[in-house]
């Protein structure tokens, strides 16, 4: 009993050492894998938020004071990461960058809640961690799994104005769920109706039959989750049975071979893939700054890390404290340059600004549509 | 109405191309009881001979119907010099080796081909140009059936015609018979029966080129995967049909293109080759030998 004692008593005078630190500067946790096998994803992130808060910290630091960083290793484990966030907490970090793997952030995310810390993640992708309401203090600067789904699902209502929606996929991992997400996505905007939601068969000699059904369903345009080679038959098809439906689709068809297979045919197709981010000049100088200081590329989710750890700096500058419903309210409200662009967040917590554009075919090649 | 004939339409065209293949499955199964796997390949090759000719012939500046003709002449003579080297290289020298040999000399030259034409050629998806021209008379009509389906159709239909008064009345028809009802019989009987089996394999990759000309220029693409899918499913034609008769195979052929086409049209295209196989299934439990195919006793 007496050593017990004896430990809270060390652990209240650490923590009483931690919050009297805090005066003086403003902790960022860093978090994710740095040891192990997956330290690749973990180590650019950190090489990130070092460069990154090194230029904020000779520009003056963040409300007047000098940022510091908290790293912790959580090995990309869900068990682990409780133990880092709880580390975090206890060293007093005022917002987190992190985790990485989308398990470890699942489990961690309800620690920092309980002591109302932000966390950014510039990796985790599962669509859940905004979507499903649990993770309040969730926010991310990579694109979720299904913000693709969402662009096409978008684009082909609003933009294009469409009604009626075909959502075709080729069974699939990636076009399946593609579809799905866009259904999901369809069904709940009241201004648009999924007419058909099928399946293909991968390398089947001809696509006639499911051409005619979508012509049937009276579809104004087609959402099609999968990769080129099916979707260029399809496509080719449509045309011959002289078929104007929109086509639009994902990162599988938005391949060079789509538009050299499909020729002609592939004027006028949608679809989806990264935002291009070598011309920005913030992209291109945190490049630079790794090369400088690390002698190499920079690995997975550098330039994701840069911008989660400026977005975060950045919003607790303009709230003016650390208080969590103020930085909050300014991640939601400012958009800030980053070198994956200029970003801000919306109430769920993923990054507006981030992730894919929708490209159209226009005269043999993959034009960007803003 | 007009939805379901548009649906029978597709799976007259989708039965017509299953129907090119499916005859040569069935014509080499019908004289040496092989199935010879390697047959998906030659239909590939005449579609890769077809869009290297007709490539170069457009290159020359023509244009139309010419090159259709002439791309389909060069791959119907290269296609039937590899039906006929295959049989001279992986079966011939089996053909009195247990029945599962040349099956798996048959598997073996498939992949060979696959394998050789990924080498040679690429491994990407190929542009295959339409060669069929829009008929203006078809104009009206393309959108419910386009000029390179209704070729495929007459095509298909002509093929089976030359094919049926080649069997039933020349000499050489006659002589195929003979060889597929007995082969020693026919031997004694003074018929050159390597001659017939090589004149067979060489009728069956004429035609697997036909199919292949046309389907490329009908879907557009190619790569050296296009045989395998194909074969597949032709053979399934073939066995429906009943394997060995060749008014079989094309109706085997048609029955599986209406199921497919009637099965995306009205269920679902997730469902498609479920469909397909359990027609197979259930046709194969009731009539073993397929809808027209005999069931003979066995040769002893």
């Amino acid at each position: 009993m007496k050593k017990l004692m004896t430990i809270s008593i060390a652990a209240l005078a650490l923590s009483l050492a931690g919050s009297a630190l805090a005066a003086d500067t403003i902790k960022l946790g860093v978090a994710g894998p740095h040891s192990g096998d997956l330290a690749s994803y973990g180590i650019p992130t950190v090489r990130a938020a070092e460069l990154a808060v090194a230029d904020i910290n000779a520009a003056g630091g963040v409300l007047g004071k000098q940022v510091e960083l908290l790293v912790e290793d959580d090995v990309c484990k869900p068990e682990i990461a409780t133990n880092t966030a709880s580390k975090l907490v206890s060293d007093g970090a005022v917002v987190v960058l992190g985790h990485i793997c989308s398990g470890a952030t699942k489990a961690a995310l309800g620690i920092y809640n309980d002591a109302k810390i932000i966390v950014m993640s510039p990796s985790a992708t599962n669509p859940a961690l905004t979507q499903s309401g649990d993770y309040p203090n969730f926010y991310r600067t990579i694109a979720s799994d299904d913000l693709q789904a969402k662009l096409g699902a978008e684009f082909a209502v609003n933009t294009l104005g469409a009604k009626k929606i075909a959502v075709i996929h080729d069974k699939g991992d990636y076009g399946k769920g593609y579809a799905e997400f866009a259904k999901a996505f369809l069904e709940k905007m009241d201004n648009a109706e999924v007419v058909l939601f099928e399946g293909v068969t991968p390398g089947a000699v001809d696509y006639s039959a499911i051409v005619q059904k979508i012509k049937h369903s009276g579809a104004d345009a087609v959402i099609y989750g999968g990769y080129h080679p099916e979707a260029s038959k399809i496509v080719t098809q449509m045309k011959k049975k002289k078929m104007d439906t929109y086509f639009v689709s994902d990162d599988g068809v938005k391949d060079e071979t789509f538009i050299k297979v499909a020729g002609e045919f592939a004027e006028g197709v949608y679809a989806s893939g990264p935002m291009d981010v070598s011309n920005l000049p913030l992209f291109q100088k945190a490049l630079k700054e790794h090369k400088d200081k690390f002698g190499e590329d920079p690995g997975a989710f550098f330039k994701e890390g840069y911008a989660a750890t400026v977005a975060l700096m950045n919003a607790i500058e303009k709230a003016g404290s650390t208080e969590y419903a103020a930085i909050e309210a300014k991640l939601r409200s400012e958009y800030v340059d980053t070198p994956v662009g200029k970003i801000s967040f919306d109430e769920k917590g993923d990054a507006i600004g981030v992730g894919f554009s929708m490209y159209k075919v226009i005269d043999g090649k993959y034009v960007e549509q803003k | 109405m007009e939805y379901f004939f548009e649906l029978f339409l597709g799976g007259l065209t989708r039965g017509s191309i299953y129907a090119l293949i499916a005859l040569g499955y069935t014509m080499v199964y019908g004289i040496i009881e092989l199935i010879n796997f390697a047959h998906g390949e030659i239909y590939m090759i005449g579609a890769f001979t077809a869009l290297i000719v007709a490539s170069l012939l457009t290159m020359a500046g023509m244009d139309g119907m010419a090159v259709l003709a002439l791309s389909m002449v060069v791959a119907i003579i290269y296609a039937g010099a590899y039906g006929l080297t295959i049989e001279k290289i992986a079966y011939k020298p089996l053909r009195q080796a247990p029945r599962l040999s040349p099956l798996i000399s048959a598997i073996g030259m498939s992949i060979f081909l696959q394998n050789y034409v990924l080498l040679a050629q690429t491994s990407d998806f190929l542009p295959f140009p339409s060669l069929v021209p829009e008929f203006s008379f078809m104009e009206p009509y393309e959108h419910i059936f386009s000029s390179s389906e209704l070729m495929i159709v007459v095509v298909t239909a002509v093929s089976m015609l030359v094919l049926t008064y080649l069997i039933k009345f020349t000499k050489m028809g006659k002589a195929m018979r003979a060889s597929a009802q007995d082969r020693t019989m026919a031997m004694l009987a003074g018929i050159n029966v390597n001659r017939i089996i090589s004149t067979t394999f060489i009728i069956g990759s004429t035609l697997a080129a036909v199919g292949g000309v046309l389907i490329a220029s009908h879907i557009g693409q190619i790569n050296f995967y296009i045989g395998f899918i194909a074969g597949i499913k032709a053979f399934t034609a073939a066995v429906l049909g009943g394997i060995g008769s060749i008014p079989g195979a094309v109706l085997g052929s048609l029955v599986l293109g209406w199921t497919e086409s009637f099965a995306t049209g009205y269920v679902s295209s997730d469902y498609e080759d479920v469909f397909a196989f359990t027609l197979l299934v259930l046709i194969l439990i009731f009539r073993p030998a397929g809808i027209l195919g005999k069931t003979k006793t066995q040769k002893v």
